[in-house]
C-alpha cells in the first residue's frame, strides 16, 4: 500500500522544433520505466520525438502566494514590449 | 455520465453572505473563469467533490476496458482487432490522465484504487451491462462514447486546471472511439439480414442504459447546483440527455435501425425530440451493485490488482537495487 511507484512529470518535444512541453504525469518504479510508460501514455498519436521524465519530487515550483511579488513588477514595464514605441508609417523595417 | 450523482457533501449552496472571505475570493475567481490550480487555496468541499468526481471518471475509463476486452480475441478481422486494441489502450490512457489529475488534489493512486475495490468509489452504471455480440462493440463506441463526448466537451472548460487539461486530451481521442463504433454499425447495417438484426438488437439493449448514463434529472439536486456554482458541472443532466437524443436519432435513421422507444417523436414547438420515460428503478438498482455484471467487473479489477502485486513490488525492489549499486559505484570512484 505505502510502496507506491514514484510520480514522474513528463515533457514531450513535438516534431515542429518547439521546446519540450509538460503533458502530464505518471507512476513508474525507475527512470527507464518512466520513459517507456510515457511513450505508451503520451505519444500514441505521433505527439513527439523526444521525452523528458523528471521525478515530481525534484520539481521546485513557485508558490501561488508569491504570485504578486514575482510577477507584478513586470506589469508596469510596458516599455519592454516593442509595441510601446510608435513608429512613423513612412519608416520601414523597424 | 462517467461521473454520476457526485455527492458534494453540502446541504445548501452558500450565499455570498454566508461565505468566509477566502470562500468569497475563491468563488469570485471561479465566476471570472480563472482556473484553480493544485497549490491554490480551495474550499475543502470543492477538493473532496473533485476527488470523488475525477476518480469516479477514472474508474469508469478503467472498468470500461472490460466489456470491450471481451471481444478482442473474437473481433471479425485483424483490422477490427487492431482498432479495438487501440481503443481499449486509449481508455487505459484516459484513466491514467484522470488519476493523475485527481492526485494533484492530494489523494494517492493506491487510495483511489482501494476505494473502488471496497465499493466506496463508483464507476459509471453503463459498464455493468454485458457485451453479448460483436454489434455491442459498435453500439458502445457509437452510443456510450458519444454520450461521454457530450459531457466531456463542456468539462474542458471546468474550473479545475488539471481536470480541464486532461479533458482536452481525452476529447481529442474520444472522437476516434465514436467514429469507429459507428463504422462497425454501418458495416452491419449494410450487411446480411442477420447482421442487420444484430445491429438492431444491440441498439435495443444499449439505448436506455445510454440515456441513463447522464444520471437522473438534477433540477432540484443541491449537489448539482453546488457543482454548477463551482463550474465542475457545466450543463444539467437533462440538457445533456436531450442533446444526445437529438444528435443520435438521425444517426440511427441513417443506419435504418430504430430506437426502442414508442414515445419518441419530433416536437416542432420545442425544436427537440420528445422521448419516453426512463426506468430509474433499473438505474438505481445497477448503482446499488445489482446490474447484470457488477460483481464480475469488480472481481476482475480486484483480481488484476492482486495478481499484479508481485510485479509492482519486484519493480520497486529492482529500482532500489539499481540505486544502491549506482551509489556504491559513485563512492568507489
Amino acid at each position: 500500500m505505502s510502496n507506491e511507484w514514484p510520480l514522474w512529470e513528463i515533457f514531450i518535444r513535438s516534431q515542429h522544433g518547439l521546446a519540450h512541453k509538460h503533458v502530464g504525469s505518471l507512476h513508474a518504479s525507475d527512470a527507464a520505466m518512466a520513459i517507456k510508460n510515457a511513450r505508451d501514455v503520451y505519444t500514441r498519436r505521433n505527439e513527439g520525438v523526444s521525452i523528458w521524465a523528471v521525478r515530481s519530487a525534484d520539481i521546485v515550483a513557485s508558490s501561488p502566494g508569491d504570485k504578486e511579488a514575482l510577477f507584478e513588477p513586470a506589469a508596469s514595464k510596458v516599455y519592454r514590449h516593442p509595441t510601446f514605441f510608435p513608429m512613423p508609417d513612412e519608416v520601414k523595417h523597424l | 455520465m462517467y461521473a454520476q450523482m457526485v455527492d458534494t457533501g453540502v446541504k445548501a449552496v452558500a450565499s455570498r453572505a454566508e461565505m468566509s472571505p477566502e470562500e468569497r475570493a475563491f468563488q469570485a475567481r471561479i465566476d471570472a473563469d480563472i482556473k484553480v490550480e493544485p497549490k491554490d487555496w480551495m474550499p475543502e468541499a470543492y477538493r473532496r467533490t473533485l476527488i470523488r468526481q475525477i476518480s469516479q471518471h477514472a474508474h469508469s475509463e478503467i472498468v470500461g476496458m472490460l466489456p470491450e476486452g471481451n471481444w478482442v480475441t473474437r473481433a471479425p478481422s485483424l483490422k477490427r482487432k487492431a482498432i479495438l486494441m487501440a481503443k481499449i489502450q486509449d481508455e487505459g490512457g484516459h484513466g491514467l490522465y484522470l488519476y493523475s489529475a485527481a492526485e494533484t488534489l492530494g489523494v494517492s493512486r493506491d487510495q483511489m484504487i482501494a476505494d473502488l475495490h471496497a465499493g466506496k468509489a463508483k464507476y459509471s452504471s453503463i459498464f455493468n451491462y454485458p457485451t453479448l455480440t460483436w454489434a455491442d462493440i459498435g453500439a458502445i463506441g457509437w452510443l456510450v462514447d458519444g454520450a461521454a463526448i457530450m459531457n466531456q466537451i463542456p468539462l474542458c472548460r471546468c474550473s479545475y486546471g488539471p481536470y480541464a487539461r486532461a479533458m482536452v486530451r481525452i476529447c481529442k481521442e474520444e472522437s476516434f472511439h465514436q467514429r469507429q463504433g459507428y463504422d462497425i454499425m454501418l458495416s452491419l447495417a449494410r450487411g446480411t439480414p442477420e447482421q442487420k438484426a444484430m445491429a438492431q438488437d444491440a441498439l435495443n439493449r444499449w439505448w436506455w442504459p445510454s440515456l441513463m448514463m447522464f444520471g437522473p434529472p438534477d433540477a432540484e439536486s443541491v449537489h448539482s447546483a453546488q457543482s454548477a456554482a463551482w463550474k465542475i458541472k457545466i450543463l444539467s443532466n437533462d440538457e445533456l440527455r436531450q442533446r444526445f437524443v437529438d444528435q443520435t436519432l438521425p444517426q440511427a435513421e441513417y443506419l435504418r435501425i430504430s430506437v426502442p422507444d414508442p414515445d419518441l417523436r419530433w416536437n416542432a414547438e420545442r425544436g427537440h425530440f420528445d422521448f419516453g420515460a426512463i426506468d430509474w428503478t433499473e438505474f438505481h438498482n445497477v448503482l446499488r451493485g445489482n446490474g447484470p455484471c457488477n460483481r464480475d467487473r469488480l472481481a476482475t479489477r480486484v483480481r488484476a490488482w492482486e495478481d499484479g502485486a508481485w510485479v509492482r513490488e519486484a519493480a520497486m525492489a529492482h529500482a532500489g537495487k539499481l540505486a544502491t549499486r549506482a551509489a556504491g559505484q559513485a563512492k568507489a570512484a
